[in-house]
């Protein structure tokens, strides 16, 4: 049980007292969070408890206003989106972020294009590259040559997971991954977080649909106004307290409380 | 009954007429909208050749010297259109990124004012080069090249960085380049200009007559052939779909048909007699019976213009950038979230533009063989609603360089046309107008049904 809490390995991410504010609103206010090595971490919450937020700061959409964020235990520097690539943290967008009118090789190598020799665009490397990443994913997606608006809510997530996935990410961002995605999708991304959790990749994933997260997540976080409410293992806690820490912000006895935690002496 | 029956079978012919025409489209990889715009061209110029012929009261047919299909007019065509067509190059990536330059020609007036007064007076009075000294054209256009650089890099930065809209940054510049343009000299022309600058604007001297036309046909076909043969390679290495092997060499034929055809035109073409009397006396010629037939061939705007399409095609198509300015224009924060610096992308967008307002600025003060502070006013105009007809959406993401310079001369055949059909000035505007609205219209209704 003690070895369970204390982990042996470094953290993967350790974001610490991390805030953000956005004109008088404080979106993050001093959230701590972690992630080890072939972990799923889930983090839970309403609409704009500040998951997204947060998670935009590891993937350096947004910029901190204080806190630290460690990387294998070293201090990172993160205030772009190419220096979180450089750390191998990719992020599969809520909104996918997909440039509509390229077609889905273009969108998986787009900020990082392979080169001919000559210094131009290899077209043909990256389309074949992308149709063996697609072949894992989504064995049956052929419409390589149309830009990825005309592509269905399922192939464009496919799309979204497989630019993720394509660079050896260690650390893996998942917001809202089975939005678009019917039942059979669903499951497909559900094998896929196993395998990459087996591979070692520690993922956040940010989800509404309790029992997902339940199946897929070692710890969940949950945030409330900004704060975190508490962390805790799955195994630790029913669907029942989760919700309760979701929507009273009441921490129960299995959670670590954060600093967002329902103060029960009041 | 017979009705019954009749309609089902119209209807199956039609559909199989309509399969045979997507399976050549399919085979062919031809865009269905540069076959409009190509399909439009034609239309527009055997009309203007039918009714200018009728006026006359000659035979469409026999092709009557002062009608629009004749070589010295599709030559003149040639010539004219080649400034705003270089110019739309850059405006294609400008729209597709989701702004707009409305100082191209202001921008283009101040650029050609200041390589006129830098190749008549600055270089000549105040650097001390003789008149006619080889350097002159040469220092002259990298001054305008360094100034155009330096005006897009000035409105580019102050619209990526500094984020003032790019409709009000060049809409100031379209105020600001103007009144600068008539600073350099005080509005008085500058001419006449160096004789190699010259060059650059066309005319008899301004060409590359028949044998290099000739040449320069050929190496393009082969140029062409090669381009086949090696995307066909490339796909094949990838085991990717192959056209078949007619529709890659319908391609062929149909482009160096195309090209040879143009180079036969502007080949048949013949200088001026007046010209030929005074190169024959100079080079002691004696004409013959008949007449001495000096054809013009290509002219030297025309192949820059060629040169530009070619660059900027294989910038957007082939570079990262032109991948970044696609994808900057179909979802500014996605790409943003890839990592790419739009600002900087933007800026660099910008400077092109400069760049090639310059060599506008050059080849239509050389053709003028002056600089006055009017020239290319208006022409930001002409240079949007050539990308515009060319299929630049307005909304970004999506345009095409070839299609820009065949919106430039769609333009350019219109009012050159309504000119020889003597259509008052008044009215050449009201038709142009029209056109432009019209033809973004049926964009538009293509675009919902494609």
């Amino acid at each position: 049980m003690i070895d369970k809490i204390v982990p042996a390995a470094t953290a993967l991410i350790d974001m610490r007292n991390i805030s953000i504010a956005f004109g008088g609103i404080r979106a993050v206010d001093d959230a701590s969070i972690d992630l080890f090595p072939g972990e799923v971490v889930a983090l839970l919450g309403h609409n704009g408890a500040g998951k997204s937020t947060l998670i935009k700061i590891l993937s350096g959409a947004y910029k901190r206003d204080a806190g630290q964020i460690f990387v294998n235990g070293q201090e990172a520097s993160i205030s772009n989106p190419r220096d979180a690539k450089k750390y191998g943290i990719e992020t599969i967008y809520q909104t996918l972020a997909l440039a509509d009118n390229v077609d889905a090789a273009a969108n998986l190598f787009l900020g990082r294009e392979l080169m001919t020799a000559w210094g131009t665009l290899d077209d043909v490397a990256m389309e074949a590259e992308a149709r063996k990443v697609m072949g894992r994913l989504n064995p049956r997606f052929q419409r390589f040559k149309e830009p990825v608006i005309k592509l269905s809510g399922g192939q464009r997530q496919s799309v979204a997971i497989a630019r993720a996935i394509l660079f050896n990410a260690r650390i893996l961002i998942m917001d809202e991954p089975t939005a678009a995605l019917g039942p059979q999708e669903t499951a497909q991304v559900g094998e896929l977080v196993k395998q990459l959790k087996s591979d070692g990749i520690g993922i956040f994933l940010i989800s509404h649909d309790i029992h997902d997260v339940f199946e897929l997540a070692d710890r969940v976080c949950v945030m409330k106004n900004g704060q975190v409410v508490g962390t805790a293992r799955t195994t630790d806690v029913t669907q029942d307290e989760v919700l309760g820490m979701i929507i009273l912000g009441r921490c129960p006895p299995g959670a670590i409380p954060g600093p967002g935690a329902l103060k029960i002496a009041a | 009954m017979t009705d019954t029956t009749s309609n089902p079978q119209a209807d199956t012919a039609r559909a199989s007429e309509l399969g045979a025409v997507a399976r050549f489209l399919k085979a062919t990889e031809i865009d269905t909208r540069m076959l409009g715009m190509v399909g439009a061209l034609l239309i527009i110029w055997i009309g203007l050749h039918v009714i200018s012929s009728l006026r006359l009261g000659v035979n469409p047919l026999d092709f009557d010297s002062r009608t629009f299909l004749t070589p010295r007019n599709l030559w003149n065509l040639s010539v004219q259109t080649s400034a705003v067509a270089i110019m739309a190059c850059g405006m294609v990536l400008v729209i597709v990124m989701r702004n707009i330059d409305l100082s191209v020609g202001s921008a283009e007036g101040l650029i050609g004012m200041v390589m006129g007064f830098a190749q008549v007076h600055f270089l000549v009075r105040f650097v001390g080069l003789e008149l006619g000294n080889p350097w002159i054209w040469v220092l002259a256009l990298v001054i305008g090249l360094a100034l155009g650089l330096l005006i897009g890099a000035f409105q580019g930065f102050v619209i990526a960085y500094l984020e003032v809209p790019a409709f009000i940054v060049t809409l100031g510049g379209l105020l600001v380049w103007r009144g600068a343009a008539w600073w350099v000299t005080s509005g008085q022309t500058v001419a006449p200009l160096d004789a190699t600058f010259q060059l650059m604007g066309g005319g008899p001297a301004g060409s590359i007559g028949a044998t290099w036309s000739w040449v320069g046909g050929i190496v393009a076909c082969l140029a062409v052939g090669f381009a086949l043969f090696n995307g066909r390679v490339q796909r094949k290495r990838f085991r990717f779909p192959l056209r078949p092997i007619w529709a890659e060499t319908l391609l062929g034929v149909v482009t160096c048909a195309v090209i040879m055809g143009a180079v036969w035109l502007a080949n048949s073409y013949p200088w001026p007699i007046g010209i030929v009397n005074r190169y024959a006396t100079a080079n002691n010629i004696t004409i013959p019976e008949g007449g001495l037939f000096i054809a013009h061939g290509i002219a030297i705007p025309v192949l820059m213009a060629i040169a530009v399409g070619l660059v900027m095609t294989f910038i957007t198509n082939r570079t990262r950038f032109g991948r970044y300015v696609f994808a900057i224009g179909g979802n500014p924060e996605a790409a943003n979230l890839a990592g790419i610096n739009t600002r900087w992308v933007t800026m660099k967008v910008f400077m092109i533009m400069g760049v090639l307002a310059t060599i506008a600025a050059a080849i239509s003060s050389a053709r003028q063989n002056s600089a006055t502070n009017v020239l290319g006013t208006l022409d930001e105009l002409l240079v949007i609603a050539a990308a515009v007809i060319g299929g630049t959406s307005l909304a970004g993401g999506s345009g095409t360089i070839i299609g820009a310079m065949l919106g430039a001369l769609l333009m350019q055949s219109l009012q050159s046309g309504m000119v020889l059909l003597g259509v008052d000035s008044p009215l050449q505007s009201i038709v142009v107008g029209a056109v432009l609205v019209i033809a973004v219209w049926l964009d538009t209704v293509y675009r919902k049904r494609v």
